[in-house]
């Protein structure tokens, strides 16, 4: 960044700027259309068989890195900018006093809209159930928002297939809201720590912050600056799962992952939630994982699980939300989640 | 002489913030009192749900990532 912020908004017009999008989408098709001939002929420069495991591996890294880098990028960018008309201020207001059920699918829906980082999840926590949002509402939005992220959406879409994408979102937000309607049901108030149902009680809520009058130019800087941080964040965790990917795609035996994590095998899906539950990487490092387990004969309602697990259910947040539920509540809400991930990951692996 | 704190848990973005406040008052040589406020049950009571948040004198001027550097001076002028 420069220094020369002294004008507000040194603004080009805003017909230039759609033009701009207009242009980058284009260009960015025509790149890659070019994807697979460029991982060819990158394979094909270095001094290895194309048909050797170190062959398999390499082109699917050249292909991999770049598919994905462009798709995070087109698809970062769209969600920055749709992310510009909704705020945790306006979710707020949606969801406050709203009944459970419909509150419960409200939230959830709105959790994968609106913008949102696991390191304020107290903050807006205390801010969502002082303004009277119900506790269950609250959770669904929580739920919500890590699991459905537009990051491992892409991802999915983009290695995996959209049929598992779409299922994906699909559970993921099923998981959210009966999650959510569960703990709302089971009246858990009284497990929040003392200090925040004071709070709750005595609720603030300040007014609307200025700064809603954003114009389209300011809608897409924002979606620029969703890829940089995106990017700043990902690229390492995608650079080494993909790498990761590579590695099986191109090594592992065929049949030792059917044999692992394949459908006969049971216990593999509560397996996956629980090794899941500890780690915490970005949807990022997963995926690239994920889509060669896959194809290495791993069935797809384990590593899933796997999937969900790793990102919904993180240790780290959990630390966080310490702050304000007791460890019961926590107890409660990850026993709730993880019985959800175990359901979906039984009836992936049952009906595909 | 105002007073501007900083609202966020610590994490890297909050940090930036607080020294953009910093930089911001020094180049416009306005005298400001940066203070950082970490404590989860504070934040809550100020109204700020998605961190980093600002207020100067106590006024809430903004939530949520960092701040634009045109507005930020804005704030600490006005």
């Amino acid at each position: 960044m420069t220094s020369d912020v002294s004008t507000p908004h040194p603004d080009r017009p805003e017909w230039q700027w759609h033009l701009g999008v207009v242009g980058f989408v284009v260009a960015w098709w025509l790149v890659y259309q070019q994807l697979v001939p460029f991982a060819e002929w990158l394979v094909a420069l270095l001094p290895v068989e194309r048909a050797s495991h170190t062959g398999e591996a390499l082109a699917f890294f050249f292909y991999d890195v770049p598919k994905v880098m462009m798709l995070l990028t087109l698809i970062v960018f769209a969600m920055g900018v749709v992310r510009s008309f909704f705020s945790p201020e306006k979710t707020r207001a949606v969801l406050s006093g709203r009944r459970e059920g419909i509150g419960n699918v409200l939230a959830s829906g709105l959790g994968v809209l609106t913008p949102f980082c696991s390191c304020s999840a107290v903050p807006l926590f205390i801010g969502f159930v002082s303004a009277g949002v119900p506790l269950g509402v609250t959770f669904s939005f929580l739920i919500a928002a890590p699991m459905v992220n537009e990051v491992a959406l892409v991802l999915l879409f983009g290695l995996v297939g959209w049929k598992v994408a779409l299922t994906y979102l699909g559970f993921g937000l099923a998981i959210a809201v009966v999650a959510g309607l569960i703990i709302g049901k089971l009246r858990l108030e009284g497990w929040l720590q003392d200090w925040v149902r004071d709070i709750h009680s005595g609720a603030n809520v300040p007014e609307m912050l200025e700064g809603e009058q954003l114009t389209m130019s300011d809608r897409y800087r924002l979606g620029i600056e969703a890829v940089r941080e995106v990017f700043a964040k990902v690229w390492i965790w995608i650079i080494a799962g993909i790498g990761m990917g590579a590695l099986i795609h191109g090594y592992v035996p065929e049949d030792l992952m059917a044999r692992i994590m394949g459908a006969d095998a049971w216990w593999s899906v509560p397996a996956a939630v629980v090794m899941g539950i500890p780690m915490y990487t970005n949807a990022a490092g997963v995926i690239p994982i994920i889509e060669a387990l896959l194809g290495k004969g791993a069935a797809i309602g384990t590593v899933l699980a796997f999937m969900m697990s790793v990102i919904a259910l993180s240790l780290p947040e959990m630390i966080i939300l310490h702050q304000v539920l007791k460890l019961r509540l926590i107890a409660v809400f990850i026993g709730t989640v993880a019985s959800g991930i175990l359901a979906v990951g039984f009836l992936f692996n049952l009906i595909f | 002489m105002k007073t501007v704190k900083v609202y966020g848990p610590g994490c890297k973005r909050c940090e930036t913030t607080a020294e953009m406040v910093r930089e911001a008052a020094s180049k416009l040589g306005v005298k400001v009192e940066v203070e950082k406020v970490t404590d989860p049950r504070e934040i809550a009571m100020a109204g700020v749900m998605s961190t980093p948040g600002i207020t100067v004198d106590g006024k809430l001027v903004h939530a949520g990532g960092l701040p634009d550097k045109a507005k930020l001076d804005g704030w600490l002028a006005g």
